[in-house]
């Protein structure tokens, strides 16, 4: 395996940025009602998750290490507002559904964290394999949660019927509170599967997880190693 | 008048920003091991979704819609908050010590918090003027302080119970967390 699918392979196994680095968590509790939602909202992450990577990295060397932060809002932000306007134009059903998470992809930690710990130390090409890896991973993610809910909620996945027609969806899964029981269930199936996860509290303790705890986090305050 | 309370009891109760929004999770999680510092982060996040309620709505309603440059919204408002909280963070160090001391830990952590951008883009999709957007503003963040309260409340009795290996830790918070959302869900029959 080359060094750039090795990138792919690390984004969407070994460190996927939602079960195991668990970063990201509000847009994936928002968007994912159904599976067609999570991959809408997957691929528009990915899609500014590429360009950020790339950008950043292509101007690493010119950005001032003082307003690396600012920078970095600036480029995710205009990379936002031209997903934000595309998705607009040609998809406006899900742009409808998606609402208000789409411009709120910028402050969406999966981005500034990939930004701050891969493509300011890396070339622009392995950040661009990166930034697919992480945004497929993410895509993934959000996509099996949503189908989990869609399943229980509504007996279909991606809008075709799965269940039986005796079968009474419970629709409770496709509303708010079912996203936390489905999120609890899948931290307590890592839990349980002594799985490497930012939540384990073992396992990875890496600088650019996120433990839930923003008390003691490295990239809340600002510090850099 | 009217209007104002029901902006105010639908922001605060009914879409509950973190239990039916699901924005600030991270924090709403993180920062609720116990009541007094869920209360300061909570104290923290009333004043600043309040102040960037009220200087976002002033800029999209006088300056972005004159000059036609919507398009621009989120740009501006990202950099707006994270210069805003900078601002409040230097005035209170200088000029209120005793709130800095006690919220001013809390700051930094705001600037992160997509709840403060949430709201700033909610007031401007829903046309608010800046008064509406305000009273939305402060009511939302009461609604995270009463959540995050009540959270760090139900976690500090949990400590102790005999809760499932696999629950342990995360888990728990989390299925708290639905069990809350499903009981806010009530207020939904309010409106």
């Amino acid at each position: 395996m080359n060094k750039y699918t090795e990138r792919i392979y690390n984004g969407i196994w070994k460190e996927n940025p939602l079960f195991v680095l668990v970063l990201g968590t509000c847009p994936t509790l928002a968007v994912t009602t159904s599976a067609m939602n999570g991959a809408g909202m997957g691929l528009s992450t990915t899609a500014v998750l590429i360009f950020s990577n790339l950008i950043i990295a292509l101007m690493r060397h010119i950005i001032p290490d003082k307003l690396r932060l600012p920078a970095e809002i600036v480029i995710v932000a205009s990379l936002v507002t031209i997903v934000d306007m595309l998705m607009a134009g040609f998809t406006p059903a899900l742009y409808e559904s998606l609402g208000i998470y789409i411009p709120l992809i910028v402050v969406n930690c999966i981005i500034l964290g990939r930004a701050e710990s891969f493509a300011m130390k890396n070339g622009p090409i392995i950040s661009l394999f990166d930034g697919l890896g992480m945004g497929l991973g993410f895509t993934v993610a959000l996509v099996l949660i949503g189908a989990v809910r869609e399943l229980i909620g509504a007996g279909q996945i991606f809008g075709f019927q799965i269940m039986p027609s005796f079968y009474t969806p419970c629709s409770i899964f496709i509303m708010a509170p079912g996203a936390f029981l489905v999120f609890a269930c899948i931290t307590a199936l890592q839990n349980k599967l002594k799985m490497p996860c930012a939540t384990n509290g073992e396992g990875l303790a890496k600088e650019d997880s996120c433990t839930g705890n923003c008390m003691t986090c490295s990239m809340a305050h600002g510090k850099k190693d | 008048m009217v209007g104002l309370i029901v902006i105010a009891i639908s922001s605060c109760f009914v879409s509950n920003v973190v239990l039916s929004q699901f924005l600030g999770i991270c924090s709403f999680l993180g920062v609720s091991t116990d009541i007094k510092t869920a209360a300061g982060m909570g104290g923290a996040v009333v004043f600043v979704i309040t102040i960037a309620s009220f200087v976002a709505s002033i800029i999209n309603n006088y300056i972005l819609i004159p000059l036609d440059m919507v398009y621009l919204r989120t740009i501006v408002f990202i950099l707006v908050i994270a210069a805003l909280v900078q601002i409040v963070e230097m005035f209170m160090h200088k000029c209120m010590p005793a709130l800095y001391s006690a919220l001013g830990i809390f700051l930094p952590l705001i600037t992160t918090n997509c709840a403060v951008l949430g709201v700033a883009l909610t007031n401007a999709q829903n046309e608010y003027n800046v008064l509406e957007s305000v009273v939305s503003g402060f009511a939302t963040a009461m609604g995270y302080l009463i959540a995050i309260v009540l959270l760090a409340g139900i976690r500090e009795h949990i400590a102790g119970n005999n809760i499932p290996k696999s629950f342990q830790g995360v888990p728990i918070v989390i299925v708290t967390a639905a069990l809350m959302s499903i009981a806010f869900f009530g207020f939904a029959g309010l409106m």
